[in-house]
């Protein structure tokens, strides 16, 4: 896809915003919008399984041995719905930037 | 051999759409505008357009279904007027926005309330600042004629902006006048295909239309609507240039009549127009150097070309049938006179509301314009620029 950004001149742009290609979603890191960001500790963590199929955003990867390994902060918004089921304190919540 | 017909201004506008044949109307039914969507759909019905007719619930949906239809790949036609305008309004940006070439026939009515379904501009001049270029039709034979020739403008790659062909509700769209007709193979032949660059249902390229656009994009996306509204004005020149090869009939950015020599003049749209000339006329005879600039195109505003016709002129009247309630004057005399002070010509220029709510403008009344600028013409300083014109005031 043509690579529109914030310095790229009206001329250049595309007509109205339009995009002539497919599949981009991936292309806007939506993680961008996250306040607070889950932290991963796993030490704590018994590859129980809860966490990853709650995740809004699919950004808790899982290996094909079925264990999950370190956020994918491009796409996590921070929600903390994972921290939240998680029974064994393997994922903390903390404000971005502190 | 054009054909000779006598029509009402919304047949006019109808047989215009049945020779144009888009992919798709969708339109609901409002007072003055209901006949053209009445006749279409007996046309549909006859097999006389090969048209998909939506038979919608609102006007919000006429245009929404005109928007889909058109960046899915389709020429789409509506037709509405005042309120049924005003409930399009979130999708009238919409159209203009994405960048579809859309055209609609605005039969011109007020805009309530309270309730009046009778002619004035405020529907028109409520969505002047939307991106739709708007074109005035005096006469039955130039709303047919400026749908003719609309989307050759709005489907140029310069312009790529819906547009919308104005004429008077009731005053025009109701009354039957002589008209000419072009031959339908001539009109398929001058509107041509529609062959969009980039639409949705072109199953080579996925796209997506209308994305999010935040703080970094939007300021540019609206400068691109800006550049293409600039650039529309040659592209109605160049098209007019076509259709008067075609029709014989000459079509500019405004029509001057009888302005060349004028000391006074009148700017008017739409129908008044009509009834100005006649006074012109009449006052030539007495010796008086009265003259009409008579709008087409609205927008994009031709500031420069209205401000240098009218820079020899001693003083100048500007009309609008629609009432800002800004405080100042109409729309189209602050258009005029910031047009004059931007290219140093000013002319001493007063407004007149006039029409509102279908109030009849008589010759008399048009006469009474002329008499005033014949007085303010001799003034050093015009007193009270802001005039009305057949107001009960006390």
């Amino acid at each position: 896809m043509t690579d529109i950004n914030k310095d790229t001149s009206a001329c250049k742009m595309t007509i109205a915003g339009n995009i002539y290609e497919a599949g981009n979603a991936r292309e806007f890191k939506t993680g961008d919008w996250r306040s607070v960001k889950p932290v991963y500790i796993p030490e704590k963590c018994i590859q129980c399984g809860l966490c990853f199929p709650v995740c809004p955003e699919d950004a808790i990867p899982v290996g094909k041995d079925q264990k999950r390994t370190d956020f994918n902060y491009d796409y996590c918004k921070g929600c903390g719905v994972c921290a939240k089921v998680c029974p064994f304190g393997a994922i903390t919540m903390k404000v971005e930037g502190e | 051999m054009s054909i000779r017909e006598r029509l009402s201004g919304n047949e006019a506008a109808a047989t215009a759409m049945k020779q144009i044949n888009p992919d798709v109307v969708a339109a609901f039914p409002i007072t003055p505008s209901t006949e053209i969507p009445q006749y279409f759909s007996t046309f549909v019905d006859n097999g006389q357009v090969d048209t998909e007719f939506v038979a919608v619930e609102s006007e919000h949906s006429a245009m929404s279904a005109c928007i889909g239809a058109e960046a899915a790949g389709s020429r789409a036609m509506t037709a509405t007027s005042a309120n049924g305008l005003s409930l399009m309004w979130e999708m009238i940006y919409i159209a203009s926005s994405l960048r579809l070439p859309i055209v609609m026939s605005l039969v011109n009515r007020a805009v309530s309330g309270p309730l009046n379904i009778h002619n004035d501009h405020s529907d028109a001049m409520g969505v002047r600042d939307s991106g739709w270029i708007q074109l005035f039709s005096e006469t039955n034979q130039e709303a047919y004629d400026n749908l003719i020739m609309a989307h050759r403008i709005a489907e140029n790659k310069d312009v790529l902006l819906p547009l919308m062909v104005c004429q008077d509700g009731f005053i025009t769209s109701h009354s039957i006048e002589n008209i000419e007709l072009i031959e339908d193979e001539k009109v398929k032949e001058f509107v041509g295909k529609y062959k969009p660059e980039h639409y949705l249902l072109n199953k080579k390229e996925p796209i997506a239309i209308g994305p999010l656009d935040v703080q970094a994009y939007l300021f540019e996306h609206k400068y691109q609507q800006a550049e293409a509204m600039r650039r529309a004005k040659q592209v109605i020149l160049d098209v007019a240039k076509d259709f008067e090869k075609m029709t014989g009939r000459k079509y500019g950015l405004f029509e001057e009549y009888r302005l060349d020599d004028a000391e006074i003049a009148i700017v008017c749209m739409n129908s008044t127009a009509g009834t100005t000339k006649d006074v012109v006329d009449a006052l030539r005879e007495k010796g008086i150097k009265a003259g009409l600039l008579k709008i087409r195109v609205f927008r994009p505003f031709p500031a420069e070309e209205v401000a240098k016709a009218l820079s020899h002129l001693k003083a100048v009247a500007v009309l609008d049938k629609a009432d800002s309630l800004n405080g100042v004057g109409g729309a189209l005399f602050e258009d005029v006179v910031s047009g004059m002070y931007l290219n140093k010509n000013t002319v001493p220029t007063v407004s007149y509301v006039y029409g509102i709510g279908g109030r009849d403008t008589t010759s008399k009344e048009i006469e009474s314009v002329f008499n005033d600028l014949m007085e303010d013409r001799k003034k050093e300083k015009i007193e009270n620029p802001y005039r009305y014109i057949g107001l009960r005031k006390e």
